[in-house]
């Protein structure tokens, strides 16, 4: 029974990868850890001034967030490029851009929407108040999408490279500063009693061009390394 | 007529004599305007009310940020080319232009730390313009990194060519984004891209050292991609008869001879 | 159906076939036969449009396979060195999801019987990575019976598989060519199969 419709095969991968989440559930769950002990780490390296945490906590939510998802997208490709399934995704006959997204999705449902949980928990950690805790958490939910996304690209040219993770991490960050900028300007106009809307609008227009273009930009950097 | 002259230099073997002949003038004329520029810049350009004479620097420091910003772009157009006509010239140029556009990277960074000591006392100073030139060096170092860890040429060329697109794509962004940060955070008040009243003959002294770093920039890279060609194509017939001193020049280089075999 | 014209082949410094040109109607097969590195794998991969050659042309029905883009792999089924099949999902899980994402969703009773046609009736829950590498082969192989595609490209079919599963294999190829479709493999066992052969590396 022939099933067309694109919507429907991207469902089955994003299904798919959530599917094989679940079942190495290990994985999600050190991501998840990596960020709040790296979160964490901060105060132990700057002291627990009250003041000074609030004041750097933006920033601090905002790199540990682009550092667990950057560890994360190592296994965005690889394992199925080692058993062969990549180069079966790769004959289907919808768009590999679409293939592409499907993943990301299932990445971000898997790798960042945890982050975003948990980020409010943190927030308080670094008494953040109401405000600027839901702003942080609308930035993240606005900006993980786009660490997926990005990463994705970077993920697609290391693929089977030696020294894969550190070179992801060498392409990947440099593109991740906008969302950086964005993320946790957004938050600190918050504590500083500014208007965030401007910085949540750029994040979210950001994201919006990553997500048309970098699916694409993907697609083309598989078919290189799988050639 | 034009269009068949350009497609027979699109081949690495004629384009490599064509490079041989070119590189003496663009070195010279980088030697020549160099000397101008500093000339300028040293010498006529008066001293600076604010700043005194280290702001001379700038001279250096501005036409090195400029010309990294170019040289990127130019990379990523050659990268385009390749990706587009398939062309193995095409992803040479790119892999030659990269040293050199981090070169022109670095030594904006690094003239900008000697210009931030006096004026700031301090080595580093996070504005807008030196946050991006760092940025922009990760981007660089990030394709240099990225080609030497592929050992196939081919996905190696075409990887680096996706990067540099992508890249580019992201440079004006990064660049808003640093600026948005910079002027957020820190007012109006450091920023070496204000120079007070830039006199005219500052701006002349800039233009004439770019163009200098830009002629330099040129010259190097042809040489660079004249190494890499003889790398690349090393088991074609012009490149022995070349190595075993049996050819100078591209005197009767057709087809069949450059066909990269 | 298949044509291929002045294929040429290069990978990294060296150049593995050129001038390579052949053409497939409904019903034929074709074994490619050659020492290892002699490029078989890489002709195979061009076939699927996996790698780009370095000259030449590929059509399937007339059309240049460059131009039809995704609409090709509604036509072709690729089983490659690798059985393709995730370690943490279970025989039936893995053909459902594999030929789900070729576009055809096949129900739990059929999907069984394809398994049980290739000898792995009982094992169908069982996680992949308990199964063996003969037994991942014919989760893999199990695609075949389900795909309904008319071009086959097939590499290495046969490894790992004993005698009666390499048997079951042949009589799937020979009924999918009785069918009119067309198969290309490369394979060291010997087929009992009428097929034109390509010998590379020579």
């Amino acid at each position: 029974m022939r099933v067309e419709g694109t919507l429907s095969l991207v469902a089955y991968v994003i299904r798919r990868d959530l599917l094989l989440a679940m079942r190495r559930r290990a994985d999600v769950l050190t991501t998840l850890f990596f960020f709040v002990i790296v979160v964490s780490l901060f105060p132990l390296g700057v002291g627990p001034d009250p003041n000074l945490l609030r004041t750097m906590a933006p920033g601090v939510v905002w790199v540990a967030a682009l550092l667990a998802s950057m560890l994360s997208l190592g296994r965005l490709f690889s394992a199925d490029y080692l058993d062969g399934t990549l180069e079966q995704m790769m004959l289907t006959p919808q768009p590999l851009s679409l293939m592409v997204l499907g993943k990301v999705v299932a990445h971000w449902l898997v790798s960042g929407v945890p982050l975003v949980l948990i980020a409010p928990v943190l927030g308080i950690q670094f008494n953040l108040d109401l405000e600027a805790l839901m702003v942080l958490v609308v930035s993240l939910i606005l900006g993980t999408p786009v660490l997926s996304i990005i990463g994705a690209i970077g993920a697609a040219l290391t693929l089977g490279l030696r020294g894969g993770g550190v070179l992801l991490s060498l392409l990947v960050l440099p593109l991740y500063i906008p969302v950086l900028i964005f993320g946790a300007g957004a938050v600190d106009a918050s504590l500083s009693g500014l208007a965030f809307q401007a910085h949540l609008s750029l994040l979210g227009a950001f994201t919006v061009f990553a997500l048309l273009f970098a699916p694409w930009a993907t697609a083309a950097a598989l078919r290189i390394s799988m050639e | 007529m034009a269009k068949i002259a350009w497609f027979k230099y699109s081949s690495p073997a004629s384009f490599y004599f064509l490079a041989g002949r070119m590189i003496p003038w663009f070195a010279a004329l980088a030697a020549v305007l160099t000397v101008a520029g500093l000339y300028i810049g040293f010498f006529r350009a008066p001293t600076d009310f604010q700043q005194g004479e280290a702001y001379r620097i700038i001279f250096i420091h501005v036409p090195a940020a400029w010309m990294s910003m170019f040289i990127y772009v130019v990379m990523a157009c050659w990268a385009a080319l390749g990706l587009a006509f398939n062309t193995r010239l095409s992803f040479m140029m790119a892999s030659a232009l990269a040293p050199t556009g981090a070169l022109m990277t670095f030594l904006a960074l690094w003239t900008g730390s000697w210009w931030g000591k006096p004026m700031w006392g301090t080595w580093w100073v996070w504005d807008a313009r030196l946050t991006s030139e760092l940025i922009l060096f990760f981007l660089y170092v990030g394709f240099l990194a990225l080609q030497a860890a592929i050992d196939d040429p081919r996905r190696a060329d075409r990887a680096g060519a996706v990067l540099a697109l992508v890249g580019v794509v992201n440079v004006p962004i990064i660049y808003f984004s640093v600026q948005w940060w910079n002027t957020l955070h820190q007012g109006a008040s450091i920023s070496m891209t204000k120079a007070p009243s830039m006199a005219a003959v500052m701006l002349t002294g800039m233009a004439v050292m770019a163009f200098a770093f830009w002629m330099y920039s040129i010259a190097v890279t042809l040489y660079r991609v004249r190494l890499i060609i003889l790398e690349r194509e090393k088991n074609s017939q012009w490149v022995r008869e070349l190595l075993e001193g049996r050819r100078t020049d591209d005197r009767g280089l057709d087809a069949a001879a450059t066909e990269a075999r | 159906m298949l044509e291929v014209a002045q294929l040429e082949c290069v990978r990294g410094d060296r150049r593995l076939f050129s001038d390579l040109s052949f053409a497939l109607g409904p019903g034929e097969l074709l074994q490619v036969r050659g020492p290892n590195g002699a490029g078989k794998t890489s002709l195979l991969r061009m076939l699927c449009g996996l790698m780009l050659p370095a000259h030449g042309e590929i059509r399937w029905k007339g059309s240049p396979v460059k131009e039809l883009g995704e609409n090709y792999y509604r036509d072709v089924t690729y089983l490659g060195h690798l059985p393709a099949v995730k370690d943490e999902l279970t025989a039936e899980e893995n053909l459902r999801i594999a030929s789900g994402l070729d576009g055809i969703e096949i129900e739990r009773r059929e999907a069984y019987a394809a398994l049980k046609t290739m000898g792995l009736q009982g094992r169908e829950t069982l996680p992949a990575k308990v199964l063996s590498a003969g037994q991942r082969r014919r989760v893999a192989l199990a695609r075949l019976l389900v795909c309904g595609t008319v071009l086959w490209v097939l590499d290495e079919p046969l490894t790992a598989l004993d005698r009666s599963a390499a048997g079951l294999v042949q009589s799937l190829i020979a009924g999918h060519l009785e069918k009119g479709g067309v198969a290309v493999l490369t394979t060291h066992h010997d087929l009992h199969l009428q097929s034109r052969h390509l010998e590379l590396g020579t």
